[in-house]
């Protein structure tokens, strides 16, 4: 069917109407106007009133520019020629590379029954101590990183992306500033890691209808290189520009907002993402890595509460660091039991000792007078934050469990720990 | 019946407008036809002579003029021997068995028999020339450690006679056992499967009774604190990470009652997969079966389509009020139930009806409140007593117990477990609150005893609230040792370790034995110097107290810790 209609009803924001037959829910379709040939796709149907959100925004579309419907939903190119390479918001290049047009998989596919998934059990190490030791990721999880603006969200990011023990990592931009996407690049290249890497970008000046699509074909691909038997890390930021752009459309299509004008199906939508995080089994996996920024730094803002009640525990990343409270991976009992023996006691036991900090450092600050305890602890603190918890400490994951053990030796007498004494013994530097 | 018909005139979503050619009824199941595939939708309105449908899949694809066929059947569920030990989508389509068909994904459009065509020892309660009503049973099969009753479909209308019936003997469930015949002389084949429309509750009971039994959870801080009864109905809203869904696995787990329905609406599939790899190999205690043997799974997790995010709950309240009338009692946990609201609201939003309260429809209020009331314990005819009881979960949006779904469910429910995110945060689980939650039905322990011990839990709390202000110095030994009793009472009773293989279920003797221990701590008088003095003596009896938790009952080791404990206490007593 490549019929072309050229009775463009009416133009709302992104949204256009044509009067056409036979068009299929979902499908693509080609708008040539006076801006360039522009790619929509369809959202509403209604007698022979089709809606289309036109992908780089309806300006300059002019009432009598022609739609060609194209037949088929929306699609990218999978095949191993991606790696190395960049694309936008539509799946276009953006690294003045070919167009890659074999091979083309739909993107947003079913759900995977629930039936054929196996509990997650390996971790993902990433020489970040405050995620390896503290809150491990595991593959085919789905975490967030909740954050404010401002904060160095995405350089944790492309870290990860350097060194994060997976066979791809995809990257999905979405209303990036223009210099976060060049950092991105840059690093990855620098690094070497950007030939196992795939980037889907929209940056801040791209159309906003793009920004939705950057989880779909990220995930999509990932899904692909997953069932091949590859261990797919899909790194999103910013997913709140994602939520922000779902709302300007439901807005435009007069939908009914539900909480601070986000559309009632918010959750199902983020869902529908988050849960293609997956350990096939007998094949590779999909874990999920998320930045969604708190506007006002409000956790109980839709995005963020949206999201916690999707994943399976977040990192808030405040004051450049992650912090040890509030961060939780629910998954990391399933793999800290298999690293090393003194993994899960020095975690709490670091932990518990960092909280006993944090109210010392509140008596010090009132005014209060400090004990030797209360000095142990103002010390202890310090060199946990300067030695574990700093972003810039970069060491695999035994290394940061024999650091703990040294700090641990640096400020306190073994019995003041609270950890069980054959774990001293074995491990307490002599 | 003719096959109706009719064909898209509209795609919203989610929601398909069909114009229809003959007739429709409201709440009939049409398949729109895009290729070869059929997809399953619900009439859920009609206007103008457009029926709306609510499609149960993915609407890619489908486009004006493609073809629909109603079936003029209200969406069911088959019910019959072969339910238990199953997981099912909300559609009550088989994931396993579709796992093996379609692979990794769910492919859209596969329907499969929910309920597979096995062989069953069937014996014969009823004789030709017998008189049956809707829900009267005529005969029975063994389905693991339960006597399945086969049932005359609830839906028939009048007095029914029994034309034939089928000799004990082995048949499969699809075949045909029994002949009735009204006075119309019109037949009725029956078979061990029946079809239900899930939207009506399944009657067929003599009368309701009040909910007055507990069931217990061995989880200390309900059974004893804030129970649940059989037949009843009760809440569990709170904030992400406060530990709601480990609280429905623990429940679902350790409830002492014959079925579980779990109904995972809308919530993570790790959740579902972590019970679908455990359960298996649990064994239950009460029957030494596994527990997979007693439970059904409905699940339509977040990725699933919407609207059968919507049907799920209600096909899983009708298999356990199916089961209930065998004289069963049902425990349902439907985690959670803000989602299948959630799902209510958008297509509420797709109808374009005004909004109410957070754009969540007007009916809110009285679907939840229709759905819960389909809990309750019941006298069958054959005098026996069934009974189902709910428990839901909601997730209320910020973690705020204001919003609509939280309010609206806390009118209608009879006990409320609220999670607290401050209990989550100290890690003190379950991080039910003692002071908001409140419950209405009567526990293990006499009220008046469990009154006594909850006013020092109040007291505590507001103690340690002046305490924050005027500091430890400024606060009277009294109501110090107030403050250390209600903590006391916090540690070693509201708490509980889920992971320890001891404490993580506490016995109805059990919790006897210890809160009577503890409230004999609690009620008495102390030769306490000073708060020095105090908090050592407290601390102490808490640690011989968690001491005394972590050893099993029937041992030795019980009464020893239980003599140290007791000792300890005598020592200062006044």
């Amino acid at each position: 069917m490549q019929k072309v209609y050229t009775k463009i009803e009416s133009i709302v924001g992104n949204v256009i109407t044509v009067r056409a037959e036979g068009v299929k829910n979902s499908d693509l379709a080609e708008i040539s106007s006076s801006t360039g040939v522009s790619l929509a796709r369809v959202i509403k149907l209604d007698h022979d009133l089709v809606s289309l959100e036109v992908f780089s925004g309806a300006q300059g579309v002019s009432t009598g520019d022609s739609v060609r419907f194209l037949g088929y939903p929306m699609r990218v190119s999978f095949s191993d020629n991606l790696l190395g390479r960049i694309f936008d918001g539509a799946g276009r290049a953006r690294d003045n590379g070919p167009e890659l047009r074999e091979n083309m998989i739909n993107i947003g596919g079913p759900s995977v029954n629930p039936s054929k998934r196996i509990m997650a059990k390996n971790m993902i190490r990433t020489g970040i101590p405050m995620i390896d030791m503290f809150n491990s990721l595991v593959e085919s999880q789905k975490l967030p990183i909740f954050s404010v603006s401002g904060e160095p969200y995405n350089q944790l990011l492309a870290r990860i992306a350097m060194q994060a023990d997976v066979d791809i990592i995809i990257l999905g931009g979405m209303g990036l500033k223009y210099d976060d996407y060049l950092y991105f690049k840059d690093t990855l290249e620098k690094s070497g890691a950007l030939s196992h890497t795939i980037m889907f970008v929209h940056t801040a000046s791209d159309p906003t209808v793009e920004c939705t699509l950057v989880p779909d074909l990220s995930l999509a691909v990932a899904e692909q290189f997953a069932l091949q038997g590859k261990k797919v890390l899909v790194l999103l930021t910013d997913m709140t520009n994602f939520c922000d752009a779902l709302k300007e459309t439901a807005i435009t299509m007069e939908q009914v907002p539900s909480n601070r004008g986000y559309p009632g199906d918010l959750y199902s939508a983020l869902a529908s993402r988050y849960e293609k995080a997956v350990d096939f089994e007998g094949a590779g996996s999909v874990t999920i890595l998320a930045v969604t920024t708190m506007p006002g730094d409000d956790v109980t803002h839709p995005v963020p509460d949206n999201t916690g009640y999707i994943t399976e525990g977040q990192y808030y990343l405040r004051n450049g660091w992650i912090e040890p409270f509030g961060s939780l991976s629910r998954l990391k009992q399933n793999v800290n039991k298999d690293t090393r023996d003194d993994h899960r006691a020095l975690m709490d036991g670091m932990i518990k000792l960092y909280s006993a900090y944090k109210e010392s450092l509140e008596k010090k600050s009132m005014g209060f007078m400090m004990s030797d305890w209360d000095e142990k602890l103002l010390k202890y603190g310090a060199l946990f934050e300067s030695r574990l918890m700093d972003l810039s400490v970069n060491i695999p994951l035994e290394e940061a469990l024999d650091e703990g053990w040294r700090i641990l030796s640096e400020c306190f007498e073994p019995n003041e720990t609270l950890l069980r004494s054959d774990l001293i013994e074995k491990y307490w530097p002599k | 019946m003719s096959a109706k018909t009719g064909h898209v005139v509209g795609v919203n979503g989610n929601l398909v407008n069909v114009q229809f050619d003959d007739s429709v009824i409201k709440n009939e199941v049409g398949y729109i036809l895009v290729g070869e595939t059929r997809l399953k939708g619900e009439v859920i309105r009609i206007t103008d002579g457009i029926a709306s449908l609510q499609v149960y899949e993915m609407t890619e694809g489908i486009s004006v003029g493609d073809k629909v066929e109603f079936s003029g059947e209200l969406l069911s569920v088959e019910l019959g021997p072969g339910l238990l030990t199953q997981v099912f989508d909300g559609l009550q389509n088989p994931l396993p068995e579709l796992a093996e068909k379609c692979g990794f994904f769910l492919q859209r459009g596969v329907y499969l028999d929910p309920i597979p065509n096995m062989e069953w020892e069937f014996t014969p309660t009823k004789k030709v020339g017998d008189v049956v009503e809707a829900g009267d049973s005529f005969g029975s099969v063994p389905e693991g450690i339960f006597t399945h009753k086969i049932m005359v479909p609830f839906t028939l209308q009048g007095s029914w006679k029994i034309r034939s019936i089928r000799e004990k003997g082995k048949y499969k469930s699809h075949d045909v056992i029994c002949q009735i015949e009204n006075e119309k002389k019109e037949v009725r084949d029956l078979t061990m499967i029946i079809t239900q429309p899930v939207k009506r509750a399944i009657k067929g009971y003599e009368e309701r009774l009040r909910p007055d039994e507990p069931m217990v959870t061995k989880i200390r801080i309900i059974d004893t604190f804030l129970p649940v009864a059989k037949g009843g109905t009760y809440c569990t809203p709170g904030p992400f990470g406060a530990g709601k869904t480990v609280l429905q696995h623990l429940t679902s787990r350790n409830a002492d009652v014959d079925i579980v329905i779990i109904a995972a609406c809308g919530e993570r599939a790790g959740e579902v997969v972590e019970i679908l790899k455990e359960f298996p190999e649990l064994i239950d205690p009460k029957t030494g079966r596994s527990l997979m043997e007693r439970t059904i799974i409905i699940c339509n997790t977040s990725s699933m389509p919407v609207a059968a995010r919507e049907a799920s709950v209600y096909t899983a309240v009708t298999m356990a009020e199916y089961y209930r009338n065998m004289g069963l009692d049902v425990l349902l946990l439907a985690d959670s139930t803000s989602r299948w609201a959630q799902a209510m609201r958008e297509m509420s939003g797709r109808l374009e009806e005004i909004p109410g309260d957070e754009a969540f429809p007007a009916y809110l209020e009285s679907r939840i409140a229709e759905f819960y009331e389909r809990a309750g314990k019941v006298r069958l005819k054959d005098g026996s007593i069934g009974s189902v009881t709910i428990g839901g979960t909601v997730s209320p949006a910020g973690g705020n117990f204001e919003e609509p779904v939280t309010q609206a469910t806390l009118k209608v429910v009879g006990a409320f477990h609220g999670l607290s995110r401050e209990r989550s945060d100290a890690r003190k689980y379950p991080a039910i609150d003692p002071l908001d939650s409140w419950s209405n039905y009567s526990g293990i322990i006499d009220k008046s005893a469990v009154d006594k011990v909850y006013a020092y839990i109040r007291k505590s709390n507001e103690v340690s609230q002046m305490m924050k202000v005027v500091g430890e110095e400024g606060t009277s030994l009294d109501d110090y040792i107030s403050y250390q009793k209600g903590d006391l009472i916090d540690y070693v009773y509201l708490q509980q370790n889920s992971f320890d293989p001891v404490d993580f279920a506490a016995s109805v003797t059990r919790q006897n034995d210890s809160f009577s221990l503890l409230s004999d701590i609690v009620l008495s008088d102390y030769n306490l110097k000073d708060k020095r003095d105090a908090r050592q003596f407290f601390n102490e009896v808490r640690q011989l107290f968690l001491d005394f938790n972590a050893v099993a009952e029937n041992s030795d080791e019980y009464e020893k810790r239980k003599k140290m404990l007791i000792a300890k206490v005598e020592e200062r007593k006044r």
